[in-house]
């Protein structure tokens, strides 16, 4: 059995998670990573994505869909600031086809190159997720 | 003198007024314990934001260039006050302190020649603040139809902060709202939000010291992303704080109107009381002297 270390999820509006957890697997914007026990100081950015957490104890993993954000990770706690999360089962589909189509919106609006990459990145992350969680 | 009639007409209309105030005071109790749950609950976001930055702030080193909303124009020439106040009013003097703290500010600006614009949230800023100050407001925010303020809301308001900031429009930002600070105290305070003022204190000093982060992106990129959340996350609880204040503002307002009028009607009753005392007197006296005169 792996180590635990405590994981928190933060939304603006509440705290919505503290607990003792084995792993963290957390949509980093460079990529997917897994965060154990001990793992080195990081601080990333979240992507829109689905974190899984995975209880100590052997519970059933806990997945959480949350909209971008940042992660605060050191040896004996990971802090995950959401810009809004939600319990994936408790996901709002229409709420995300929304956000979908703000950001193609944005994409085309964009002005210049830079806000433009910005947006469509956003929009393939979005429509990422949505392929992700369709079929739960 | 009021006769009989006024009088009782009077002492009902009262009555009814009281009955109303008193529901008011406690519906503002009720929803003064859900705003305080609120602003609570969003605590822990704003307090490891704050560490979060300090952290990177400190990684920056002091001469760190982070993004321009963080450092700021250079220029003090343009400052935008975003005034937040509630929507409603009969919360005693809670508006017209924010208010008056705005006015002030303005006031001050515009004496020392420099440009002020304002964004209003709330419908009561916008009133009291637009007899004097029609054509510095640039926008405003109502969240009258708003039961639940969530970061959405508060999100909004951030945007045009940076979208303003972005289009030059101004080189200093600063937010009005009051700090809850009891049931019975608020304090209009006016802070800070663009060039970030780096936190004061322990708050600072502490993370510098933890352990060395790697970052992903890089540090900078990162802070680009963080700056424009802070923002959203303070205008937040400025506007949780806001609503708990106006809450414990109402309430004290109503205790104190219902209070006022259950002594009115004490008064009035005492009134009606010794009116219709002298009328019966003064009718025996005429049947007396009526009698002793055949």
């Amino acid at each position: 059995m792996a180590e635990a270390f405590k994981f928190e999820l933060v939304s603006p509006e509440r705290l919505l998670v503290s607990e003792e957890a084995e792993a963290v697997v957390i949509p980093g914007a460079e990529g997917e990573m897994t965060v154990m026990a001990d793992h080195a100081p990081v601080m990333t950015t979240v992507r829109p994505g689905v974190v899984t957490v995975k209880p100590t104890g052997g519970g059933q993993d806990e997945r959480y869909v949350v909209f971008g954000g940042f992660a605060d990770i050191l040896p004996e706690s990971c802090t995950l600031l959401a810009e809004s999360a939600v319990l994936a089962t408790n996901i709002d589909r229409e709420d995300l086809a929304r956000r979908i189509q703000d950001a193609r919106e944005d994409v085309e609006d964009a002005k210049d190159d830079a806000s433009r990459t910005k947006a469509e990145l956003y929009l393939s992350q979005l429509t990422t997720l949505q392929g992700a969680i369709l079929p739960a | 003198m009021a006769s009989l009639k006024d009088l009782r007409n009077r002492i009902a209309s009262v009555k009814a007024t009281q009955k109303i105030t008193k529901a008011m005071q406690m519906v503002a109790a009720a929803k003064l314990r859900r705003a305080q749950e609120a602003a609570e609950a969003a605590r822990p976001y704003s307090e490891r934001m704050g560490a979060v930055l300090a952290n990177i702030t400190a990684a920056l080193g002091e001469g760190g260039d982070g993004p321009a909303l963080m450092r700021g124009t250079g220029k003090d020439d343009t400052h935008l006050l975003v005034v937040c106040t509630a929507d409603r009013g009969l919360c005693g003097g809670f508006n017209s302190q924010i208010a008056r703290l705005a006015r002030e500010h303005a006031r001050k600006l515009i004496a020392e020649g420099k440009t002020v614009k304002i964004i209003t949230v709330g419908k009561k800023g916008y009133d009291i603040l637009r007899r004097d100050y029609s054509r510095q407001i640039i926008d405003r925010v109502e969240l009258k139809e708003v039961k639940q303020i969530s970061f959405v809301h508060a999100d909004e308001v951030a945007r045009k902060v940076i979208k303003l900031f972005e289009d030059g429009e101004f080189d200093v930002c600063t937010l009005f709202y009051s700090r809850f600070k009891s049931v019975i105290s608020q304090v209009p305070t006016a802070q800070q939000l663009v060039p970030t003022v780096p936190p004061e204190g322990d708050a600072a000093a502490e993370p510098a010291g933890n352990a060395v982060y790697e970052y992903e992106p890089e540090a900078g990129e990162i802070l680009d992303d963080l700056i424009p959340r802070n923002i959203a996350v303070q205008i937040f609880r400025a506007l949780l704080e806001n609503v708990a204040g106006e809450m414990g503002a109402k309430m004290t307002a109503m205790d104190n109107a219902t209070r006022n009028a259950g002594e009115m009607i004490d008064k009035l009753s005492i009134t009606y009381n010794r009116q219709r005392q002298a009328q019966i007197t003064k009718e025996l006296i005429e049947i007396i002297s009526g009698a002793e005169a055949l």
